[in-house]
């Protein structure tokens, strides 16, 4: 039999099922589409993890706190209160670091900002001069405080974007942090917002000024940023020197802070999101073979109930063969018109779902392929079983069953 | 060996379902040989090796034991690939029971077995074998809108379209009345006479008269031949 016959046989006996055939595609596409929309969701929120540390600028280093190396007495990291102003003037010194480029402390904690009539409550960070380089931030308007605010304690603060616009503050205005006014003297110029957690709302404030008025206590984080992408790694090493030295630890197994790279960050976020994909993604497929059961199902039923036509095809002269490929390109269809039916689903929901419930969905070309390929594939397999008990059915029995 | 105006030459044919205890001869050394050209009717009680004797001229099953030449071929041991082109090129089946695909129209019924050895001009041969047997003007009806007598007649159809050796007939008047019978006998009787070999597999006394030859079993074993 020509295969173009025998794909107009199995239009014609699906056909001959509606509703059961599209039940059964139903379940192949729900599948399809599951594996999509959730690869494309991972996609997305691993998209925009490493976009957002990646505009923090890869010359970053972050020390923190405490040990992550647990030698039994450590707490987590950051628990230790071990890092201090001197350590981040020991990093200042060109000759003994000589590519660090420039150096932040950062305290920060949460607090609500009053401009007259407004409140907005943000991320209020305490730290120096180094803060917009480490960061990789400009200035929209105004200025950023000097090291001569630090040192004096000034009362200034500089706003995000965000902040800015939503407490209605300019440069000049007065604003009260938990009762303390603070003068506007710059607005920070847009980062963008990165899909979770938006880089222009926040609020910088001198790091001593911060201590003393707003959260007491020492250097939670310092960030340094390296001269240039390539020196990282001396810069690394210069830290690492420089915090031992200061710290009087002579084992570095016994550190009692943590230095990360932006490269370090990257990689975890990414392989957090890439385990968080793969792990819908499995709970999506198990959905697809569920389907491919469903199909295997039905072909079962369709080889029971054809059993006289599949004997006198026999007796017609259709061989084992014939039979088989019949039932197997059935299946097949079955699962291929649910893979399209479930890409299209899946595409639809990429476009629906970030419009609804600003949840950012991907979708790349590979995972479409990957599942509508597999959608066949479990077509053909689970089309396999039935397929060979049809090819294998006695003709004599099978023109017997009425 | 058999001779070369034989179409089927059985030799010693034994055919014995299950094992060990169980097991049941269903044919015992039968031996039978028809000619090219011949009518002949099986006739015997239910239990007598008739369907188990279709089974094996019509190549749906293989002998336990025996040799079967079919047109000079020994398809004895042939597999079950080999016995489908045999049965699809060489062999029209007419059942009791029609065996029309209730969703096909008369002319797609008959198209069948041409799918299976990829010919074209399917619709003109089937059309010409629905005139043979008189259902010229049926042809796009389907089963059910088709009497039991014309039904038969559109699987006598499918069984010539492909211009068989043989036409083997089991029970084919076992589903109607006396008239239906008759109209399906003369068709058949008709294609014999146009040189056709046909085998009728039947309890229907009615058969015989038209045969020329008639065969009787019993327990597996040929008891009686009758010429007409």
């Amino acid at each position: 039999m020509s295969l173009l016959k025998t794909i107009e046989t199995g239009l014609r006996s699906l056909l001959g099922h509606r509703l059961r055939s599209v039940l059964t595609t139903l379940g192949i596409l729900f599948g399809v589409a599951a594996v999509i929309a959730t690869v494309g969701i991972g996609q997305a929120s691993s998209d925009s993890v490493t976009a957002r540390i990646t505009s923090l600028g890869t010359n970053l280093l972050t020390i923190t706190a405490g040990s992550s190396v647990s030698a039994g007495v450590f707490g987590g990291a950051g628990s230790a209160n071990s890092l201090s102003m001197s350590d981040v003037q020991g990093l200042q010194d060109r000759q003994s670091a000589p590519d660090i480029a420039a150096v932040a402390p950062v305290s920060q904690g949460r607090a609500t900002l009053v401009d007259g009539s407004t409140n907005w409550s943000t991320t209020v960070s305490g730290s120096t001069a180094g803060w917009l380089v480490t960061n990789t931030r400009t200035i929209g308007s105004g200025t950023f405080f000097n090291a001569n605010d630090v040192a004096t304690r000034t009362q200034v603060i500089v706003l995000g974007s965000t902040t800015a616009a939503n407490l209605g503050a300019s440069v000049g205005d007065i604003v009260l942090v938990r009762q303390i006014p603070f003068q506007v003297i710059g607005v920070l110029a847009s980062a963008g917002s990165q899909g979770f957690g938006n880089q222009d709302d926040l609020a910088v404030v001198p790091f001593t000024t911060a201590q003393d008025e707003l959260f007491g206590g020492g250097v939670q984080r310092i960030l340094l940023s390296a001269t240039s992408a390539s020196t990282i790694g001396s810069a690394y090493l210069e830290a690492n020197q420089i915090l031992l030295q200061t710290h009087h630890i002579s084992d570095p197994s016994q550190a009692d802070f943590t230095i990360t790279t932006q490269t370090q960050v990257l990689s975890t976020a990414q392989a957090v999101t890439q385990t968080l994909t793969i792990l819908l993604a499995s709970v999506a497929a198990i959905s697809l073979l569920v389907g491919g059961i469903g199909v295997m199902n039905i072909m079962l039923v369709s080889v029971t109930e054809r059993t006289s036509e599949i004997g006198l095809r026999k007796a017609l002269g259709a061989t084992p063969f014939d039979l088989f490929r019949q039932f197997v390109i059935e299946a097949g269809m079955l699962t291929a018109l649910g893979g399209l039916l479930g890409v299209a689903t899946g595409l639809a929901v990429g476009y629906i779902v970030p419009r609804a419930a600003n949840i950012a969905v991907h979708i790349t070309p590979l995972p479409v392929l990957v599942a509508v390929g597999v959608a066949v594939a479990v077509g053909l397999v689970f089309g396999v079983y039935p397929a060979l008990r049809a090819a294998r059915l006695a003709p004599i029995e099978a023109l017997r069953a009425q | 060996m058999p001779s070369s105006d034989e179409l089927i030459h059985l030799e010693s044919i034994n055919k014995v379902y299950g094992t060990g205890e169980a097991a049941v001869a269903a044919l015992r050394d039968f031996s039978l040989t028809v000619a090219s050209g011949e009518f002949l009717a099986v006739m015997g009680p239910s239990g007598s090796g008739k369907s188990t004797l279709m089974n094996i001229l019509g190549c749906l099953d293989t002998p336990t034991a025996g040799q079967y030449w079919f047109a000079g071929q020994d398809v004895s041991r042939l597999n079950e690939t080999e016995l489908a082109g045999v049965r699809n090129r060489r062999i029209g089946f007419v059942f009791q029971q029609f065996q029309l695909l209730p969703k096909l129209s008369a002319w797609r019924n008959v198209e069948l077995p041409l799918l299976y050895r990829n010919v074209r001009d399917r619709r003109s041969l089937a059309l010409q074998a629905l005139e043979q047997v008189g259902l010229a003007n049926r042809v796009d009806h389907r089963p059910s809108q088709l009497s039991g007598g014309q039904q038969q007649r559109v699987a006598i159809a499918r069984a010539l379209v492909t211009n068989p050796d043989l036409i083997l007939a089991d029970e084919p008047t076992g589903n109607l009345d006396t008239a239906s019978s008759r109209d399906v006998l003369a068709v058949l009787q008709e294609l014999n006479q146009q040189g056709r070999t046909i085998v009728i597999i039947t309890h229907d006394p009615e058969v015989a008269p038209v045969a020329q030859r008639t065969v009787h079993m019993r327990d597996g074993r040929l008891v009686e031949q009758v010429a007409a």
